[in-house]
């Protein structure tokens, strides 16, 4: 069964990154490795401008599956974006023990 | 070379003169009597933040407040009547912990018509009454009107919920003062999109808001986060506020912020140029009342290239406004002199689109990043403070609002213990 529109199918094989939660997709970014997170970001940093335009088709508060997933995904992006574009690292450098819980947040 | 103008003085730590320009002296972050002493002489008497009023949206509706830096409980209630109370968390008969979940020491929120003890099922009303005593004729003459709730100053300003633990303190508002009153009006209700996250540190509450109440530490501290270029442009610049101000027991800083939106886009980072957000917030404006024009406490320089205030409400409480329009407050509690709990909210006018959901999501993940930046550095600092190798630190005219920060703590303690010495 596909996870995403069939607009971005393109995208199914990162499926495991549609994932709801802040903790589930920091947790995912710290178990992966540089290339791992680099092919993903390779993948949807070109499709994150159509997924914006996609997705904006539909009321916010009441997506269809697909197209919730497919913002899951691109929040997973999101998440990687940091290691990817400056860190060169899953984890904040310099950051050490430091650790943040994000205990109340909005899910899609 | 100063980019933006000081007072006359010359410097804005001149300018409030009380301040003095001397090293200042950390014994106040890592002696442990001076912590007992914080205890009573700072967080039993001041007004403290525990909750924005939309998590009590009904009468009924309630939530409860773990406070070891007060060595309490609370229950935070709106009652039959709309009117938020705050009580001791503690059953009358024989001190069961009277609103809790599974776990004792774990917070809770809810909506009920009335508290029942899980003990022996005593009850209390909203307003804090007795209201049922089980099998009461066992009871000695029980008058249920002496046993009701203890009860705790609450008042709310802006829809921030605060408690004072002194019956006797001033008003909310007249503690909040100038920037309280300058602050009004701001669209606070609308911005009800929230992301709470909480940290452990080990270090003095302190030292965390010495942290934050600086930006002298940007450049170097945060260098990563910019694009190379910036980076090397903001290392040799350094960082300069566009305003200081003093309102003891409170201050405020006040900066410049080129990043929302940024003036060349080849300075940010490419998924802040796709999804239009950073730092800073989302460089698109929400379309509320209220933004335009600002109370006028916010940006009191009248500055173009305004970014964010930052307001240190005294203890500990920091209320962040951003030029894109949307809030942070940041709260430090004490747990011992070396550890507290940092709790950060980010407050965010609710999106209407996928696109500006993921803008809000950026702003958010790139403030995680950045605190636990700042957050690391925190323990390494308290170790070496304890060290006592060194004791006295010189600040610069940009670490103003820490010398007035330590300054207030440690004229609040002493006036305390002289009170205290004279009765
Ligand atoms: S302790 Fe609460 S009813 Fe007994
Ligand atoms: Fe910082």
């Amino acid at each position: 069964m596909p996870k995403l529109p069939a607009e971005f199918a393109d995208l199914e094989k990162f499926s495991d990154w549609c994932l709801p939660t802040e903790a589930e997709r920091y947790a995912k970014r710290l178990d992966s490795t540089m290339a791992q997170m680099q092919e993903l970001y390779d993948a949807t940093m070109p499709r994150l401008e159509d997924a914006c335009a996609f997705g904006d088709k539909f009321p916010l508060d009441d997506l269809p599956e697909d197209v919730r997933s497919l913002i899951h995904l691109m929040q997973s992006l999101v998440m990687v974006s940091f290691p990817v574009e400056v860190w060169k690292q899953p984890r904040v450098p310099d950051s050490g023990a430091a650790w943040a819980e994000l205990y109340v947040e909005p899910v899609v | 070379m100063a980019h933006f103008k000081k007072p006359e003085a010359g410097s804005w730590t001149e300018h409030f003169s009380t301040l003095g320009t001397e090293p200042v002296d950390y014994t106040d972050s890592i002696d442990p009597e001076f912590y007992e002493a914080e205890r009573e002489a700072i967080f039993k008497k001041t007004w403290l933040h525990v909750g924005r009023i939309e998590r009590l949206p009904k009468k009924g509706s309630y939530f409860t407040r773990e406070l070891p830096v007060v060595n309490t409980s609370l229950i935070i209630v709106k009652g039959k009547d709309e009117v938020v109370r705050a009580f001791h968390n503690v059953c009358r008969h024989r001190g069961n912990k009277l609103v809790w979940d599974d776990f004792p020491n774990e917070e809770t929120s809810g909506t009920c018509r009335q508290f029942t003890c899980k003990y022996h099922a005593w009850r209390y009303d909203l307003t804090g009454d007795l209201s049922y005593v089980q099998q009461e004729g066992e009871f000695f003459d029980l008058d249920k009107n002496q046993y009701g709730l203890k009860s705790v100053r609450c008042e709310v300003w802006e829809g921030f919920v605060f408690i004072n633990l002194d019956p006797d303190a001033e008003s909310l508002e007249d503690y909040l003062g100038e920037y309280g009153k300058g602050i009004k009006g701001y669209p606070f209700h609308e911005m009800t999109e929230v992301y709470s996250y909480r940290a452990e540190i080990g270090s003095n509450w302190k030292l965390f808001i010495d942290a934050f109440a600086e930006f002298y530490h940007a450049p170097v501290l945060h260098q990563k986060q910019a694009v190379k270029d910036e980076a090397d442009k903001l290392m040799k610049v350094g960082f300069e506020a566009l305003h200081y101000d003093l309102q003891s027991p409170h201050s405020m800083i006040s900066s410049w912020g080129g990043m929302a939106p940024p003036k060349d886009l080849s300075m940010v980072k490419p998924i802040e140029r796709i999804l239009r957000s950073g730092l800073f917030g989302p460089w698109d404006r929400p379309d509320i009342e209220g933004l335009e024009p600002l109370p006028p406490a916010i940006n009191p320089a009248g500055a173009v290239p305004w970014g964010v205030d930052e307001f240190e409400f005294f203890p500990n409480m920091s209320l962040l406004f951003w030029a894109p329009g949307w809030v942070i407050t940041y709260q430090y509690w004490p747990t011992a002199v070396n550890k507290h709990i940092f709790e950060a909210n980010l407050y965010f006018v609710p999106p209407k689109t996928v696109r500006e959901r993921l803008a809000q999501e950026l702003a958010a993940v790139t403030f995680k990043e950045y605190a636990l930046q700042d957050a690391n550095t925190l323990e390494a600092t308290q170790k070496m403070l304890e060290t006592r190798t060194v004791t006295d630190f010189p600040l610069c005219d940009q670490e103003i609002l820490l010398r007035h920060l330590h300054k207030m703590a440690v004229d609040h303690v002493k006036e305390y213990q002289d009170a205290k010495a004279a009765s």
